[in-house]
């Protein structure tokens, strides 16, 4: 009985808050109802018992990327009404009306055609996170590292895209002075190697 | 009554068409991007509920790492909006028309 309540609450909460993402015009809005969403999706997660990848859900999305979209927002400076140009709104309905329905098709076809097989069955006497572990650890070993390396080079790639020449603004300066500045930066570098 | 898998899938098919709607109206780039992390996010419903009713881990594992690759993806798509941000001065898709499309 909890879990039908908790379910609808939820489910109408985080429709509303995603609804809210999509169609307002305001970007701190957006942003505020996008967060308030992934709290609520971590709702699912816990009532699923999948609780490690709630708490996740909540650490990951609304602890760093939200972080990192505020930033964002600040140096975007999109704080201000956003206008956008709209050619003919009602393709777009149309067109999300009729991907619904596809998607809707796509999750429900497998599960009537053929049954899934479970390949790693939850151990009820260990919880969630542990049995996460094992499985990590053992099973999806190679893909987790993958996962690593993959968020190292994200890392570095942020920094070099957005850390390089902060104190410049590459908005103020014409396409010359940007080649020029680049041309002054190799330069010193061919010397040394002539050292 | 009582909450199935269909609820769940059919809770996350409707997330997922409220993304799609979003990445098919927005222009601001910045606004795409909350889209697509809501895609993520409906994606991540349906592996942990089949998961749930299927009695098994893999589904989980799978949401895990679309976490990890949403992470990635705001890290460099940040970076990337900062650099035309700060060559263009503006955020907007119709603005990127430099291959002449």
């Amino acid at each position: 009985m909890f879990e039908v309540v908790a379910f609808y609450l939820f489910a109408a909460l985080t429709i509303a808050m995603f609804t809210i993402t999509v169609m307002t015009s305001q970007a701190l809005y957006a942003l505020t109802a996008m967060a308030a969403g992934m709290i609520f999706i971590s709702a699912f997660f816990f009532m699923l018992g999948a609780d490690f990848l709630g708490v996740v859900q909540i650490i990951v999305y609304t602890g760093a990327v939200m972080a990192l979209y505020a930033f964002g927002m600040m140096f975007f400076d999109t704080t201000r009404t956003m206008v956008e140009k709209r050619e003919n709104p009602r393709t777009i309905f149309i067109l999300g009306v009729l991907a619904a329905t596809l998607v809707v098709f796509i999750f429900i076809s497998p599960i009537i055609s053929t049954h899934l097989e479970t390949q790693y069955p939850l151990e009820a006497a260990s919880g969630n996170s542990q049995a996460i572990g094992m499985i990590l650890f053992t099973k999806f070993l190679v893909p987790f590292e993958v996962a690593a390396v993959m968020l190292l080079v994200a890392m570095i790639a942020g920094i070099v895209l957005a850390g390089k020449k902060m104190d410049k603004s590459l908005t103020l300066m014409a396409e010359e002075e940007i080649a020029l500045m680049g041309a002054n930066e190799a330069k010193p570098d061919s010397q040394e190697g002539a050292h | 009554m009582e909450i199935t898998l269909a609820h769940y899938l059919v809770l996350s098919s409707v997330l997922f068409a409220i993304g799609l709607i979003g990445v098919m109206r927005r222009k601001n780039l910045l606004m795409l991007f909350f889209a697509t992390e809501i895609l993520l996010n409906a994606t991540n419903i349906g592996f942990a509920a089949i998961a749930h009713f299927h009695n098994d881990l893999t589904g989980q594992m799978f949401a895990f790492f679309i976490i990890a690759i949403a992470a990635s993806e705001v890290a460099v798509g940040l970076g990337l909006l900062i650099v035309m941000y700060k060559r263009t001065g503006k955020i907007d898709l119709d603005i990127m028309t430099s291959m002449r499309g």
